[in-house]
């Protein structure tokens, strides 16, 4: 602040303090000596006063106050400019001397809290190292890893993904053998890390609605294998020459997906986030769709980063780690 | 408001230069004499049970761990075979209810019994009066000690009394310290210079506090600190059993040989020897009445009776009596404001005991995913749901969960869930409901958990099943 404004502040909070104990040294005095322990004087209604002295140590109790408050205002900043005297907030980390990242010294708030995360950093950090050097599918074995991991993903990934990583609308189920963008563990680090967006574009002004039915009924028949519904109105085998040229790009010549556009393969369920029926498939291939992977780089950083991965991955390789104990 | 009281100027200020008193006191030190009684030894009895459970309760061991013990960074608070967990600070008020109630009750029937015999800051200071006895002698020979020059003598017996303060709040700051880092492992590490700091520090306060508190502090605590001392007035009425002086009996005071008539003299029994004085720990003259420094001790009342047995007077001058007695009414010990408290007691203490006896020894949380629904493979409609299952009791269970709410629920996940003593166990499970038997979008269901080997410990907890309106 301007040093009119720390001027301010430090001549009313020292002034008030002192005014403080000027009053209290100035109304000690005043008990005549022929009262002491009598009445006040005055009778209200017939009901008089005792004028009882009050004890010595309250008054001491006060004086402390006072040496109280001009001594924190010494060591911790509160007048004005004044940065204090508290010792040991040179550096976030001492040994390491790592500096604050304001690049002031001194106490504040923030950097009583960039100290602890500090500490938090010095204690934990090693162990998050000794994981991120591993390889992810070693990670993914280690027990105390894997529960790190698990509390990690239900911080941060089971609103999306649902606590148990099955999925929602929209999310992709983790746990099954179908990755739209890349099942390899480096793969599935990576979408964590710098995120992943899918985009499917609407067809519905290119091909029109009945080439919309008609692609969809191909995908339900024959990529999927199920049922047409009986007033469907398309034809799958017409949906299959749109499907060759139009959506071949994207989602492969067997409908198996492309993962580095992150196209789904059609023939496998969990391909469908956005659902599978004749309608469902009709809204995709209509409207397109639009899907979000946040980047967890900057939030997360990449070691815990390495640890979701490695839990990730356990989740369809091994043994499924369904609970955690505290 | 237009009516003034009206104001009479009783006493005349006479202005006299350099003749002010100081606002504050300081407060003449208080020489209580020795004395014996009926009700000293009350209290010494009381004293010696009260400090025994207090000093001897936390060296008891229940199982593998300390009987009674409040593990705060666990969160977990053991007495004997019961844990509490923080869930059940409800518990805590009800034991804060009922001491309350109970305080109430005792005060309207008999004073301020509390404070005389029971209370941590008289008994703790009557030991150190006691300190001060062996190590300083008698009233007299301590009056005579302060007013005399430091020598090699005061020196020694001043040391001795202030090193046995110490003494004592050491041992009692180590006590309160045990109830929270166990005791046996504590003083090993305290003495050995291995506990952690804050050991060392609450240890030290607590000791400070003892010997502030009842070697200086004493009825300073009692008459400008203590709340209870202020609302005792609340408390009595005039068939309360106070401490009394009678002046029917008493009046006029006034010294005389013993075995002379002094009736015909015109004196009541009362000597004027002051030893009520004498004893007081307040330093009050309970001859003056009821006053707000009378902390219900009976001391003075111990006195005067032995008094009363020297002269051959009989006893009870000062005694336990009620307003309506000194008054020559009738006293009604069993009044509606005695009943009512009495009742009240007798409520909460029930209430209370059945809390303690029914309380589940199992807790279950349950948390819908933030996802409203989703259709499963085989086509229902699923709700995930994040359980947390505490075992609060102090050995394992197995704990067979369930689901009911609606039609054909079917429940995907760990069925049966082990869980050790005194941990939390969280897991995801599943509901799913054919689409076509949903009754609405938004339905209750309920979660049940029962230990396997034990069907007296259940929990039930409720949520909702979202899932799409199907029209």
């Amino acid at each position: 602040m301007s040093t009119f404004w720390s001027l301010y502040v430090t001549v009313l909070t020292l002034g008030t303090i002192f005014a403080m104990g000027w009053l209290l040294i100035a109304t000690r005095k005043g008990q005549r000596a022929d009262t002491t322990d009598e009445t006040v004087g005055h009778s209200f209604d017939g009901i008089e006063e005792y004028d009882n002295p009050l004890p010595k140590w309250w008054f001491w109790l006060f004086i402390g106050t006072i040496i109280f408050a001009l001594g924190y205002l010494a060591f911790y900043p509160g007048l004005g400019n004044w940065k204090g005297l508290l010792p040991g907030y040179d550096y976030a980390d001492n040994e390491k001397k790592i500096q604050f990242s304001d690049g002031t010294t001194g106490w504040t708030g923030v950097h009583e809290w960039e100290k602890e995360m500090a500490r938090s950093e010095a204690r934990f950090g090693p162990i998050f190292a000794k994981f991120a050097a591993m390889p992810i599918e070693e990670v993914a074995k280690d027990p105390q890893a894997l529960k790190m991991g698990g509390r990690l993903f239900a911080s941060n990934c089971s609103v999306c993904h649902g606590s148990d990583a099955k999925g929602a609308y929209g999310f992709p189920n983790l746990t099954d053998a179908d990755w739209r963008w890349g099942g390899d563990a480096q793969s599935i680090k990576t979408s964590i890390m710098n995120g992943r967006h899918a985009v499917m574009p609407a067809w519905g002004a290119v091909i029109g609605d009945q080439g919309v039915r008609d692609v969809s009924a191909y995908v339900l028949t024959k990529l999927n294998e199920r049922a047409l519904p009986a007033d469907a109105n398309a034809d799958p085998l017409a949906g299959a020459k749109t499907y060759a040229t139009t959506c071949v790009a994207c989602h492969g010549p067997e409908g198996k997906g492309v993962a580095a556009l992150g196209a789904p393969d059609l023939t496998h369920p969990g391909g469908f986030i956005y659902g599978a029926s004749f309608a469902q498939l009709q809204q995709t291939i209509q409207y397109g769709r639009q899907g979000q992977m946040p980047a967890q780089a900057l939030l997360q950083g990449n070691d815990r980063v390495h640890l979701l991965a490695a839990y990730v991955y356990s989740l369809s390789h091994g043994d499924e780690p369904a609970t955690n104990s505290e | 408001m237009s009516n003034q009281i009206p104001l009479h100027n009783v006493t005349p200020p006479t202005e006299k230069d350099g003749d002010t008193v100081d606002l504050y006191a300081s407060r003449e030190k208080i020489y209580t004499r020795a004395f014996t009684g009926v009700f000293r030894n009350l209290r010494m009895g009381g004293g010696v049970v009260l400090f025994l459970l207090y000093f001897g309760t936390v060296w008891l061991n229940w199982g593998a761990h300390q009987a009674v013990w409040w593990n705060l960074p666990a969160r977990k608070f053991y007495i004997f075979g019961a844990t509490f967990w923080p869930q059940d600070f409800i518990l805590l008020s009800g034991i804060l209810i009922v001491s309350a109630f109970g305080l109430f009750f005792i005060t309207v029937f008999a004073g301020r019994v509390w404070c005389g015999y029971t209370c941590p800051q008289s008994v703790w200071t009557w030991v150190f009066m006691w300190c001060e006895k062996v190590t300083e002698g008698d009233r007299h020979q301590r009056i005579k000690l302060d007013k005399a020059p430091m020598d090699a003598n005061k020196f020694a017996r001043k040391s001795a009394k202030h090193g046995l303060w110490l003494l004592i709040g050491l041992v009692t700051g180590l006590t309160f310290v045990g109830y929270f880092s166990p005791i046996r492992e504590l003083l090993a590490d305290f003495f050995t210079g291995e506990a952690d700091g804050w050991s060392y520090f609450w240890v030290g306060f607590f000791t400070l506090a003892t010997y502030a508190n009842a070697g200086w502090l004493r009825e300073q605590v009692c008459i400008h600190m203590c709340p209870y001392a202020r609302f005792q007035s609340v408390m009595f009425d005039k068939d309360t059993l106070i401490v009394s002086y009678d002046p029917r009996r008493g009046e006029p005071r006034g010294a005389r040989k013993k075995d002379t008539d002094y009736k015909a003299e015109g004196l009541g029994d009362c000597i004027d020897c002051t030893m009520c004085v004498q004893v007081c720990p307040t330093s009050i003259d309970i001859r003056d009445g009821l006053q707000i420094e009378c902390i219900g001790c009976a001391a003075c009342i111990d006195a005067c009776d032995s008094i009363m047995d020297e002269m051959d007077y009989p006893r009870g001058l000062i005694s336990y009596t009620t307003e309506h007695n000194l008054s020559g009414q009738v006293t009604h010990t069993l009044r509606p404001r005695l009943i009512g408290y009495g009742l009240v007691l007798l409520v909460m203490i029930g209430g209370l005991t059945a809390a303690f006896l029914t309380r589940s020894l199992v807790g279950l949380d349950v948390s819908k995913d933030r996802t409203l629904y989703r259709e499963n493979a085989d086509g229902r409609i699923e709700n995930v749901y994040s359980l947390k299952v505490m075992n609060k009791d102090q050995i394992d269970h197995i704990y067979l969960l369930e689901a009911t709410g609606l039609p054909d629920l079917k429940l995907q996940g760990r069925r049966e869930i082990r869980v050790p003593a005194g941990e939390i166990v969280s897991l995801p499970v599943q509901l799913s409901v054919a689409p076509k038997q949903l009754p609405s979008s938004t339905n209750e269901v309920s979660f049940s958990l029962r230990a396997i080997e034990h069907s007296d410990t259940e929990v039930h907890a409720k949520s909702r099943f979202i899932g799409p309106s199907i029209r």
